[in-house]
């Protein structure tokens, strides 16, 4: 694992839902989309509560299959690594859930623990090593996974609603490390309902609504001048969440 | 009906004696009853995760029978170790019948289905848990079954302590494939019950309430172990 090397955007392969569908006990969650994410860009998903974002990210990431469409990489799959709302830590201390990713991964047994203490380092946690990683706050928690997805390096990274549950110094911590995984070169999608956020952070904007792919446009035409009415009425203030 | 005090008082004896039958005895029993929890819980634990990973047709039934071989009578499965031990038997060659090797298989059974279904619904918890940051890593589902086990350490030195209990507190499996011999195969259970049918009603009464200590002394220390360990790893 090289730590500070740059990708290029082009050696990570596209990202091709096509006509992907959602569909649980005869209700239809997510109607048939297409979407393509190329390069190291990031993409936020937004929208209202149940509107499909996090069922978007599972889906792309491979954790669901699509009840209908395909979804597909160009070439091969890539490295990719998730972080939840709530982060799902192993009852293990901090340094053994990084540790344990690294294992997983592949890293040789005498590399883990230095590479595991530099991540703790980086992401400000490099007193907790020890402790039990379900008893930290959770801001340390989430920065706790963050340095998980690090040590995977991935190339894709999706991040469901990572800030929601957090106050504004561990949000700002977050979206640190999300500039962070940017600029290693990860492509980054990423759901949010915070319009603030998004407009901090994000290159392209996904909108969905009730189950519906409304608006896929650059962020900078989005909030200032959304092609849908979905995203106008959404910039306004105007869509009851 | 003994006096209560009686029994006690010959509790208080045997222990303060230090009688060499005794200790014998109260040895073999640990012996027994503590290989069968190490072997079953050696094939049990693996055995009840992969169950609670694995979909396969049928599973339902397989997760229904382990469930119902909880309930195995001892004296059950002492007969059918019997039957497989005896000199006509099909594992008659090996000569364990009568031996505390026999005890311990037939002990082996009896605890490996509580093992195996307490072990399967704790962990099919867990995983339900894990489930999502687990995928996302790329475990594979042979790899889940360390990790999780691991993960649930403190819920299963609860569940070996059942199957310790089954183990230790049975009568009928260790009396059929043990018999009971002076000196050879008599552990506290079967002592009791000899001296019961002989009508030493306060020795048989001190031998158990000796057994109800050493059970006691054996789950206080996995309780002082499993609380130590929580309150490091939270």
């Amino acid at each position: 694992m090289n730590d500070m090397a740059q990708r290029l955007p082009a050696e990570i392969p596209t990202l091709d839902l096509s006509g992907v569908g959602f569909t649980h006990r005869g209700q239809t969650l997510l109607h048939p989309l297409d979407l393509q994410l190329a390069g190291c860009q990031r993409t936020l998903v937004m929208g209202p509560n149940g509107a499909g974002k996090s069922l978007l990210l599972r889906l792309a990431h491979g954790l669901l299959a699509p009840s209908r469409g395909r979804v597909s990489w160009e070439g091969r799959p890539p490295r990719q690594a998730m972080v939840f709302q709530r982060p799902v830590l192993l009852k293990r201390s901090a340094l053994a859930n990084l540790t344990y990713a690294l294992a997983i991964s592949g890293t040789p047994r005498r590399r883990r623990t230095p590479l595991a203490r530099e991540a703790l380092e980086r992401f400000g946690l490099g007193a907790l090593e020890k402790r039990p990683a379900r008893v930290l706050s959770g801001g340390e928690q989430q920065r706790l996974a963050l340095a998980r997805a690090w040590l995977v390096d991935p190339e894709v990274l999706f991040l469901d609603e990572p800030t929601a549950a957090l106050d504004p110094a561990a949000i700002q911590a977050v979206e640190a490390a999300v500039r962070d995984f940017h600029r290693r070169g990860t492509r980054i999608l990423m759901t949010t309902h915070d319009l603030q956020q998004a407009r901090r952070l994000a290159d392209d904007i996904v909108l969905l609504f009730g189950g519906r792919l409304v608006e896929h446009s650059p962020a900078e035409r989005f909030f200032a001048d959304p092609q849908s009415p979905e995203g106008r009425a959404f910039i306004r203030g105007e869509l009851v969440w | 009906m003994p006096d209560e005090p009686n029994a006690f008082q010959t509790a208080l004896a045997l222990i303060l004696g230090r009688d060499p039958d005794l200790i014998g005895i109260v040895a073999l029993s640990l012996q027994v009853s503590l290989s069968a929890v190490l072997i079953a819980a050696l094939i049990a634990l693996p055995l009840g995760a992969a169950l609670a990973l694995w979909r396969f047709p049928g599973r339902g039934a397989v997760v229904v029978m382990l469930n119902a071989l909880m309930g195995l009578p001892p004296v059950v499965a002492g007969l059918a170790v019997y039957l497989l031990l005896s000199r006509a038997g099909p594992l008659g060659e090996f000569g364990l019948l009568f031996t505390p090797g026999a005890m311990v298989i037939a002990q082996v059974i009896l605890v490996l289905p509580i093992i195996a279904a307490l072990t399967r619904q704790q962990v099919e918890e867990l995983h339900d848990d894990y489930r999502e940051q687990l995928a996302s890593l790329g475990v594979s589902r042979l790899r889940r079954i360390p990790t999780l086990l691991w993960d649930a350490r403190f819920g299963l030195t609860t569940v070996m302590l059942a199957g310790f209990g089954r183990a230790s507190a049975e009568v009928g499996a260790v009396m059929i494939v043990g018999g009971n011999i002076d000196g050879v195969t008599r552990v506290m259970t079967t002592a009791i019950v000899l001296e019961t049918g002989k009508g030493n009603l306060p020795l048989a009464l001190g031998l158990g309430i000796v057994l109800l200590g050493l059970v006691a002394l054996v789950n206080a220390a996995a309780h002082l172990v499993g609380e130590t360990a929580r309150r490091r790893v939270g």
